[in-house]
């Protein structure tokens, strides 16, 4: 531990603190004050420019022009020539083994089972947990998870999976469970093609129900409770309730929770990275292109398998869009 | 809410008749508290397995499960923390962290503060669908701006030697804008217009009834934000292995621990420290500002 | 000099939304003009037109001799106290009713002094340390108020301040504001839709329908010779009675009587309009009225009866001590002075 080089980064942090503000401050004053140099009536027209401007070029820097590169570089070599389809061809040839498709197989499932499993549980927990005094509490403690880094949550899991050789103690806790109490033999659980994309989905699940579970909860208070009072007295069993009042009144909000995790599904890179690099038919669309572009050295292809994840999410895009708008409308 | 409370009452009521109706309602409340209390301790099993095995000397984690540490014997040791901390350059990438943590956070939130501030409140040609397009931003994997910025960067010089992490701020700053606008801008909007049209006539100009009025009365969306962008970051491994990539001297403490898994193969009773001791700052800031955390996230998800 | 006059003025926010349609309205030097009117009647946006919060489509807003349309709502000299208060929820009592001052760049000394002036005249002296959610809503009026008077402006411009109080201090707080006035010696523009608010504190009333001034003039005036069928049963409470009629020779035949109008009146069909207190407990040389009774109502220093005259329904104000049940039936009277005659809705012909 160099202590003259921690010395020197912790001047330039707080010199980075202290500077950063200013600077931005110093730059809304003084864009006011050159919005004042013109006429009056124009000014309202020139203001707004210079208060969304800086978001709108970052924006603009970082997603909307890079995009567009993309999706162009896609149709190139690495050379920088073009070769129409060619990268695609490459990626999405060789159905249903060859090129992107294991990756592609792996998205839809983490899709699917991700984002049911993690409504779902997050809508249990929220209604058991609503009814239990020390309910801020344990809540805490389901939603920790989302605390902790993907990589600090792929270290807890891979742990949770060792493996050692059968008639060895078992050091992993899912294979004690399984030799100790279901007295079968211990399973590889991250090299085991059969098994281990539910295993690193398990591992998903795990980190984000806290998330659903918060909004969920805060959707199922949000329910009046003269709504319940009045079912009960109608004489509605619980169940009922649930299914017919509770449910369909929570409905919008589990929408938002499902696409929200349909794009965190498809986005999910730290947590194989970690666990398993994308080996042993692990391999997701965001592992690829990682592996494709600082591996391969092969951008065009990287390229074209980022264009495929944006076109997965295009659909969830419009939808939430859409939803958005009608919102709007009602303002 | 009322499920337990009503659970209690009618075996009060009928406390010298016992039915079967009390039996079963009581019956339900204890299977609830059962039900709750096992699955809040299961789900903390993978933690707790990972923090009792950072107290355990080598020998005994490739031996033997965590959960026999909780007998005796115990063996429990510091040397897996001690060790990390010297030898696999943990606290400075601790340091790098919060190098990159802190202005990625800052940037953002304040550059999106005066955009949130200017579709809230000011009119403008092409607001509607400017704000909508930025929003909509939110759901765009960040694998399809990696390849031209990172070359970019390439081509104007902007890598960690040159100008350190100044390149991964701003691409933080990018990439979080589109929530931050959002989150700030339904703020802002929430606040009555009569407010301002009150210091329109007091004669409070734009910066005023932004640093004066707006800002002082958005502290706690602007807190939720920043925990939130914060946690984000500081837990954050793509952008950093991509713009600042894996050497030690700039890694901060996600990527270090990437590189520790894949590396210390064997030796992963160093892991176990290395991941908490990672793990150790952003559960402190999320343990003691866990209220605003949330309100981060319930921005403008509850919806109907 | 410090009368307000709106010229011609138009609020048009699309083709076929126009909120208020050529206002003509001369509002004198320290005079306590009230807009009144049911909701959405557009006496708001004349109000927030005056304060410059809105954009004056067509004509002119006179402050004193300065035409105001293009000048920003700071440069105007008005202060308004909005219906919901507006205070600053994060500074105190003194920031709040120093902040217009401070934006004027006022020295120190003389912000003191103006604030304290103001909070003594109000009885804020002591909270003046505190926040707005540490106030009771009649003292956050009163803020509001504060921060208003500190700007000395020409005009005061009062947006439904009473609406947030409840009953009680409603009434009290219409006291104040009155005192306030006379002591202040300022225009006053107040806008509200309770007509009683309007009728007790206004030197003149403005009425307005659907963005047209119905009429103006003295809360007398008005109640008594009303200009027309919507004024006659905005103003007065219970609401005036109007029983369809038909003239013949100098006589309004309803349907269930006939009286002998003290004027000629042109048309030959209208609407008769009188006051509850037009009718008279005994049947009047002029007309009888021969009501069956529906409903009683006592109130201690009035008696209201509610029933059908023939098929009409009408209202009847009458003495406390009269002892009626429904289902009576009663022979009342009617006073010719206070008849008001209206042509198919549009005028007036009588009285």
């Amino acid at each position: 531990m160099d202590v003259g080089l921690l010395l020197s980064d912790v001047v330039t942090l707080v010199v980075v603190i202290v500077a950063v503000p200013a600077v931005l401050a110093g730059y809304i004053i003084f864009g006011e004050y050159l919005v004042r140099l013109f006429p009056d009536r124009i000014r309202g027209g020139v203001r707004p420019w210079i208060w969304v401007g800086p978001a709108l070029l970052f924006v603009a820097g970082y997603l909307v022009f890079p995009t567009i590169a993309t999706v162009i570089q896609s149709f190139e070599n690495a050379a920088g020539n073009w070769v129409g389809l060619h990268n695609y061809a490459v990626q999405l040839g060789n159905f249903p083994n060859g090129g992107a498709w294991i990756a592609i197989r792996n998205n839809v499932l983490w899709l699917v089972l991700y984002t049911l499993l993690v409504l779902f549980f997050g809508l249990l927990l929220a209604v058991i947990f609503d009814r239990v005094p020390y309910e801020s509490i344990v809540k805490s403690l389901i939603f920790m998870p989302m605390a902790i880094s993907s990589v600090a949550l792929g270290v807890i899991w891979k742990f949770m999976y060792t493996y050692q050789p059968p008639d060895t103690p078992q050091t992993g806790t899912m294979n004690a469970v399984v030799v100790n109490l279901f007295h079968l033999q211990p399973i590889t659980w991250l090299s085991d093609p059969n098994v281990n994309n539910y295993a690193l989905i398990t591992a998903g699940i795990w980190g984000i129900v806290g998330f659903s579970m918060v909004i969920l909860s805060a959707a199922l208070k949000g329910i009046p409770t003269d709504l319940l009072e009045a079912a009960r007295v109608d004489g509605a069993g619980e169940i009922t309730i649930f299914r017919r009042i509770i449910f369909p009144l929570m409905m919008p909000t589990v929408v938002v929770v499902g696409t929200t995790l349909v794009i965190f599904a498809l986005k999910a890179f730290d947590i194989v990275y970690v666990m398993t690099a994308g080996n042993f038919g692990t391999d997701v669309l965001a592992n690829r292109m990682y592996k494709l572009l600082f591996q391969a050295g092969n951008p065009g292809g990287a390229s074209a398998v980022a264009v495929v994840l944006l076109l997965a999410v295009v659909p969830v895009l419009i939808f939430n869009l859409r939803q958005f708008q009608a919102v709007e409308s009602r303002r | 809410m009322q499920v337990s409370a009503e659970a209690a009452a009618p075996t009060n009521a009928k406390a010298d008749r016992i039915t079967p109706v009390s039996i079963l309602e009581r019956f339900q409340g204890v299977v609830l508290h059962v039900a709750v209390i096992l699955l809040t301790v299961m789900w903390m099993i993978p933690a707790l397995g990972l923090l009792i095995s950072s107290f355990r000397p080598f020998t005994d984690i490739a031996h033997t499960g965590w959960w026999v540490a909780l007998s005796p014997p115990f063996h429990f040791t510091l040397d897996n923390y001690a060790q990390v901390l010297k030898e696999q350059g943990l606290v400075h990438s601790l340091f790098n962290s919060f190098m990159i943590s802190i202005p990625a956070t800052i940037i953002p939130v304040t550059v999106a503060a005066f955009a949130a501030y200017a579709f809230s409140w000011m009119k403008f040609p092409g607001r509607n669908f400017l704000f909508l397009a930025l929003v909509g931003l939110l759901a765009v994997p960040l694998q399809l701006s990696f390849i031209p910025v990172l070359s970019a960067y390439v081509k104007i010089g902007l890598t960690p030697n040159n100008w350190g992490f100044v390149g991964v701020w701003l691409a933080h700053t990018g990439y979080g804008l589109p929530f931050s606008v959002y989150l700030l801008a339904n703020f802002f909007r929430a606040l009555p217009s009569d407010l301002f049209e009150s210091a329109e006539i007091d004669g409070a100009g734009t910066l005023t009834v932004f640093f004066r009025i707006v800002l002082p009365l958005s502290v706690p969306a602007i807190a939720s934000l920043v925990i939130f962008q914060f946690l984000w970051i500081w837990n954050d491994l793509l952008v950093a292995l991509i713009y600042v990539g894996g050497s030690e001297s700039v890694a901060p403490v996600t990527v270090q621990l990437a590189n520790l898994t894949n590396s210390l193969g064997q030796g992963y009773n160093l892991l176990t420290a290395a991941a908490f001791l990672s793990m150790i700052i952003p559960l402190i800031v999320f343990v003691s500002l866990q209220r605003y955390f949330v309100r981060g996230i319930l921005a403008g998800s509850v919806k109907g | 000099m410090s009368s307000v006059t709106y010229d011609h003025v138009v609020k048009r926010y699309t083709s076929d939304v126009t909120v208020v349609k050529d206002l003509n309205v001369d509002i004198k030097d320290k005079e306590f003009m009230v807009l009144v009117g049911p909701s959405g009647c557009g006496k708001s946006t004349a109000l927030r037109m005056l304060a410059g919060l809105e954009s004056i489509t067509e004509g002119q807003i006179r402050i004193g001799e300065r035409v105001v349309n293009d000048v920003a709502a700071k440069d105007r000299d008005i202060a308004m106290v909005f219906q919901s208060y507006a205070l600053y929820p994060h500074m105190s009592v003194f920031d709040n009713m120093a902040f217009p001052l401070q934006m004027k760049h006022m020295p120190k000394a003389e912000i003191q002094k103006r604030v304290g002036n103001a909070s003594h005249i109000l009885g804020l002296d002591n909270f003046l340390d505190r926040k707005p959610r540490a106030l009771s809503g009649g003292q956050r009026q009163r803020v509001a108020l504060g921060r208003a008077i500190v700007r000395n402006p020409q005009v005061f411009l009062l947006d439904e301040p009473l609406s947030n109080l409840d009953a009680k201090l409603r009434g009290q707080t219409r006291i104040e504001l009155q005192k306030l006035h006379h002591d202040l010696e300022t225009t006053f523009i107040y806008v509200t839709h309770d007509q009683v608010e309007a009728m007790t504190m206004g030197d003149r009333i403005a009425i307005m329908n659907a963005g047209i001034l119905q009429q103006v003039g003295t809360p007398d005036d008005i109640y008594d010779h009303p200009a027309n069928l919507f004024v006659a049963g905005f103003i007065g409470s219970p609401t005036m009675n109007f029983v369809p009629v038909t003239m013949d020779d100098g006589h309004a035949k309803a349907s269930g009587f006939s009286v002998k109008l003290p004027k000629h009146v042109g048309s030959r069909k209208g609407v008769l309009g009188f006051r509850p207190e037009a009718v008279t407990d005994r049947p009047s040389e002029a007309a009888t009225l021969d009501m069956k009774i529906d409903v009683v109502e006592r109130l201690g220093s009035d008696q209201f009866l509610y029933g059908q005259v023939g098929s009409d329904t009408v209202t009847a104000r009458v003495d406390p001590r009269l002892k009626v049940e429904p289902e009576d039936h009663v022979k009342l009277g009617l006073d010719v002075r206070s008849l008001h005659v209206f042509d198919s809705e549009s005028e007036k012909a009588l009285l």
